[in-house]
């Protein structure tokens, strides 16, 4: 057995005790990375030299915490000081930060390794991670199928041992939905609990940083060390962060779980919507009580979702000029076709379709049919949710209507990708912080994720739950 | 048809630089005229990952101006993005107030007519970086230093009616906003910025007329001369039977026309929706409060009590009010002489405006002391020195800050007053110009003019003319 394949918490144990170094857990990162990425795709940059020197400082150093020493990956949304971070697009190929993302600064005090940059969905838009501009990542538990996305690259180092645990963004269940996928916990907290500065923005309001992780005491130990308050961030919320592995192990005797019956929706696996009912089943062994509860405006999500969402994207992406970084038009002698070459050039053709999508939702005349109605749309979501959690304290469907589908399957159909978010998304409308934990292995041998949500920034009871689930699985070490 | 037959309506639009220290929302500097690009962060380069952290001066700052204008501040407004393609504008998009601005519905009241004129709007927004054309070999270069630089864009409704009106009402905003501390109040460098709305209607009638909105006006000279070259253009095409058109127009002051920028079909669509990256802008009822007890007296109400309580002209008054600091220093000065204002005010219009003006000392900074002064002009009054003795003395002062009694024991400036001593001098003046005397005693009173000029000789100047004077009556009426 490599070291590789030890939990994060079970690595950071051996750290402490100084049974192995971080040097150690580094070189059985790479290496395992060495051997599986050729075939995995899931890091765009791995920064070997960084990682060792990292590490061997880390050795030397004495400990901070449960994340001393320990290797980890970011999705390469996430800004590293000196290491290029290119959002899986053209546009910022050779990019290279000048200082790190809150997140980065966070994971690099509490002193994680940062191995290297993961694979996506350029600019986070997509649900396969199959239209990053540079290469495709595939599921390692069926090499032929997504791993989901657009977070995939994060949560394909994880499940493949390659790393202890990685960060990603979660816009419409980007995290939640590669998580379910790929047999690993991904939790997507509130909107405003983790710092979104030198994050790169895909949808500012929807966008949230998370932990992927094997178990659900890893993702906790991860969303710990970034969590909180940052005056970089004006939206990061002055709340209290608490012990997120204190009630770890409460169990989830007296918990009210709702099952919204809309989110077992028309055309989703039957094999999946059967593994969320098996998993209401063990929650209330467990001592849960579960109740059928409703969400009546789940219909109109997707619909408000691809508003609001391309409506900030096309804001977001419009600093991508050839002016100031990234790519640049050659030989151009006028400003517009400086700025129409240069982004024909850099952006592929999801992030274009959104771009337009976006602008025309915004534009004088359509504002109000389209931008203005998506956000009345999304207060009516908000309060189906207020509702639902005051008859119940967590609601329990699945992260994904399927399991992981073909590569290639959806990319040319745009809408059938966009419902794969369907059961993710108002998720991110109300803000409210979700989780997609491993809960069945389908008759094909593929991952299925059951998802929880919470009041907002009660993620601590969204990893009661999640853990009382996983204690009865035998999940967490089924291996690709 | 005359254009004395049409009715212009002008609304205003001035953009004042706020005088904070650092950006809108980055920590960068916002001082002018350094190397290009060198007041910058990751927020004023629009870098990915790089979010808006707002400066809280400029809020007070905002609030200090809605409260000096009269207008009702928000206690929640609102930030929103609006959207345009420009090297100058390095995010894509400008962080502005759109729906829900800090300040509305105040206005303020000219001085010539004590007409009022109503302010719509006052919001909080982002400058644009520079752009310089043909800078080298047809380049077009971008300096992002000014990106960022908090602005306030303060909205007229269109309640001016002529070129005069809206130049004075430009004046008094202007001195306003510099009088609060908020703004430089500088034109040329474009500190402080003004845009025209300019349309003409027939007298009497109900509808306003087509607007045009007027650009890069820089100087009072300029924003007049626009102004009526637009409504005369307005005024010749409805007589000549044509219709306005909707359109941005930009003054030309060298061929002193205005030119078509863009009409209004052309005009940007700017796609505004709220800024996700800010929380709305929540201001206390507290906040609110605090600044409204730092706000100075405005420079309406001061003009208007120097003349009411301390009886000055209007002309003195205005020239005292003008400028905060020395109006600050004038009330200093006044309050250690004790009075009166008119003889203080003489002093500060004559003496104290040269000595500033040469030397470029602002008036918050001269080296002398209120009592410094109260003392120069009580050696004044008790004839220790004379009027002119007392200028050399107050220009020592200003230069050095040093005690008016040692200037005038340094440079020996004080007066004979010892009746003996002139009595003596008169004496022998008188005995030597007995033809002078009878000619006074004949009833020609002008001589007494020789005599006071061969004492003052013969004292070196430094006789006390009014003792002199009084000495000289007396004997020569024997």
């Amino acid at each position: 057995m490599s070291l590789a394949d030890l939990t994060l918490a079970e690595l950071s144990e051996q750290l402490a005790a100084k049974t192995v170094t971080s040097v150690q857990a580094t070189e059985a990162c790479l290496t395992r990375i060495a051997e599986t990425d050729p075939t995995l795709g899931a890091f765009l940059k791995v920064d070997g030299d960084g990682a060792r020197r990292a590490a061997a400082e880390a050795d030397a150093s004495p400990r901070r915490g449960p994340l001393h020493g320990v290797p980890v990956a970011l999705k390469d949304m996430i800004l590293t000081v000196g290491l290029e971070t290119t959002a899986g697009s053209r546009i910022l190929q050779g990019f290279v930060p000048p200082h790190d993302a809150t997140v980065t600064a966070r994971l690099r005090e509490a002193g994680a390794i940062i191995i290297g940059k993961t694979n996506l969905d350029e600019f986070a838009m997509g649900s396969s991670t199959e239209t990053s501009a540079f290469q495709k990542s595939r599921n390692p538990y069926d090499p032929t199928r997504t791993p989901g996305g657009s977070s995939g690259g994060s949560a394909v180092a994880v499940a493949a041992r390659q790393v202890f645990g990685s960060l990603g963004t979660d816009t419409g269940g980007s995290i939640r939905q590669p998580a379910a996928l790929c047999n690993v916990v991904g939790l997507k907290p509130t909107w405003g609990r983790v710092s979104r500065s030198g994050v790169i923005a895909y949808a500012s309001s929807l966008d949230q940083v998370g932990p992927f992780a094997r178990t659900v005491r890893d993702t906790a130990l991860l969303l710990q060390a970034i969590a909180g308050r940052d005056v970089a961030d004006s939206t990061s919320a002055d709340v209290a962060v608490p012990d997120y592995t204190a009630s770890l192990e409460a169990g989830v005797k007296g918990l009210r779980v709702g099952l919204p019956r809309e989110y077992f929706v028309e055309g989703m696996d039957p094999e999946v919507a059967q593994a969320i009912r098996d998993a209401a089943k063990t929650l209330e062994a467990a001592g849960a009580t579960v109740e059928e509860v409703s969400l009546p405006h789940t219909k109109h999500a997707l619909a408000a979702y691809y508003v609001i969402a391309p409506a900030e994207a096309s804001s977001n992406l419009a600093r991508y000029d050839g002016v100031r970084f990234g790519h640049r038009a050659k030989d151009v002698k006028q400003l517009r076709e400086l700025y129409d070459r240069s982004r024909e050039e850099g952006f592929g053709p999801e992030v274009k379709r959104r771009i337009m999508l976006g602008t025309f939702a915004l534009s004088a005349g359509y504002h109000d049919a389209y931008y203005v109605k998506a956000q009345k749309v999304r207060t009516l979501i908000r309060r189906d949710f207020d509702a639902a959690f005051t008859k119940v304290d967590v609601l329990l469907s699945a992260a994904s209507p399927t399991c992981a589908w073909p590569l290639g399957e959806k990319l040319d159909d745009p809408l059938a990708m966009y419902l794969m978010d369907v059961l993710t998304l108002p998720t991110n409308l109300a803000g409210l912080p979700g989780l997609s934990v491993p809960t069945a292995k389908s008759s094909r041998g593929l991952p299925i994720g059951a998802q929880l949500l919470g009041r907002p920034f009660d993620e601590a009871t969204l990893l009661r739950t999640a853990r009382a689930l996983e204690r009865e699985r035998t999940l967490t070490t089924w291996r690709p | 048809m005359a254009i004395s037959d049409f009715q212009p309506v002008i609304g205003l639009e001035v953009h004042a630089q706020l005088l904070t220290t650092s950006k809108l929302f980055s920590t960068a500097g916002t001082t002018f005229g350094d190397e290009p690009n060198t007041h910058t962060t990751p927020v004023c380069l629009g870098f990915p990952g790089a979010l808006p952290v707002l400066n809280e001066r400029v809020v007070e700052l905002a609030i200090r101006t809605g409260l000096a204008l009269e207008c009702k501040v928000n206690e929640r407004s609102e930030w929103s993005r609006k959207h345009y393609f420009y090297p100058d504008s390095p995010k894509g998009y400008q962080i502005t107030q759109y729906e829900f601005p800090i300040c509305e519905w105040g206005g303020l009241t000219l001085d010539v007519a004590g007409k009022r004129v109503q302010i719509r709007r006052i919001h909080i927004e982002e400058d644009a970086g520079k752009s310089v054309h043909d800078a080298a070999d047809g380049l077009s270069l971008v300096d992002l230093n000014r990106a960022g630089t908090p602005l306030l864009e303060i909205v007229s409704e269109p309640d001016l009616r002529s070129a005069d009106e809206a130049v004075e009402y430009l004046k008094v905003l202007r001195d306003i906003l510099v009088y609060i501390g908020v703004n430089d109040g500088n034109l040329e460098e474009g500190s402080f910025r003004c845009d025209a709305n300019v349309s003409v209607m027939r007298k009497g009638a109900k509808d306003y007329g087509t607007r045009c909105e007027l650009k890069n006006l820089n100087s009072f000279r300029n924003i007049k001369l626009a102004i009526d070259t637009e409504i005369a253009r307005h005024v010749e095409i409805i007589e000549a039977g044509g219709t306005i058109e909707q359109e941005t127009r930009l003054f030309d002051v060298n061929r002193v026309e205005t030119r078509s920028m863009r009409s209004k079909e052309d005009a940007q669509d700017y796609r505004y929706f709220p800024e996700p990256d800010l929380p709305p802008l929540l201001v206390s009822a507290e906040q609110i409060a605090k600044v409204k007890a730092s706000l100075p007296e405005l420079p309406r109400a001061r003009r208007q009590r120097y003349v009411e309580q301390l009886e000055l002209s209007d002309y003195d008054a205005g020239v005292l009010t003008a400028d905060r600091a020395f109006a600050d220093l004038f009330e200093r000065c006044l309050a250690a002489v004790g009075g009166p204002a008119k003889k203080v005010s003489n002093w500060f219009l004559g003496e104290v405006s040269r000595l500033l003006n040469e030397t470029g000392v602002k008036p918050d900074a001269v080296k002398f002391t209120p009592q410094q002064f109260a003392a120069l002009l009580a050696a004044i009054d008790a004839g220790t020195i004379s009027q002119n003795a007392g200028k050399e003395v107050l220009g020592e002062m200003f230069a050095t800050g040093a005690e008016p009694a040692d200037v005038i024991a340094k440079k020996g400036l004080a007066q004979v007053s010892d009746t003996g001593a002139l009595e003596k001098v008169i004496d022998e003046i008188i005995a030597g110009n007995a033809k002078n005397v009878e000619a006074y005693r004949a009833g020609k009173v002008q001589v007494l003019g020789f005599f006071v000029g061969a004492v003052m000789k013969a004292m070196k100047g430094k006789g006390n003319p009014k003792v002199i004077n009084e000495l000289l009556e007396k004997k020569l009426k024997g």
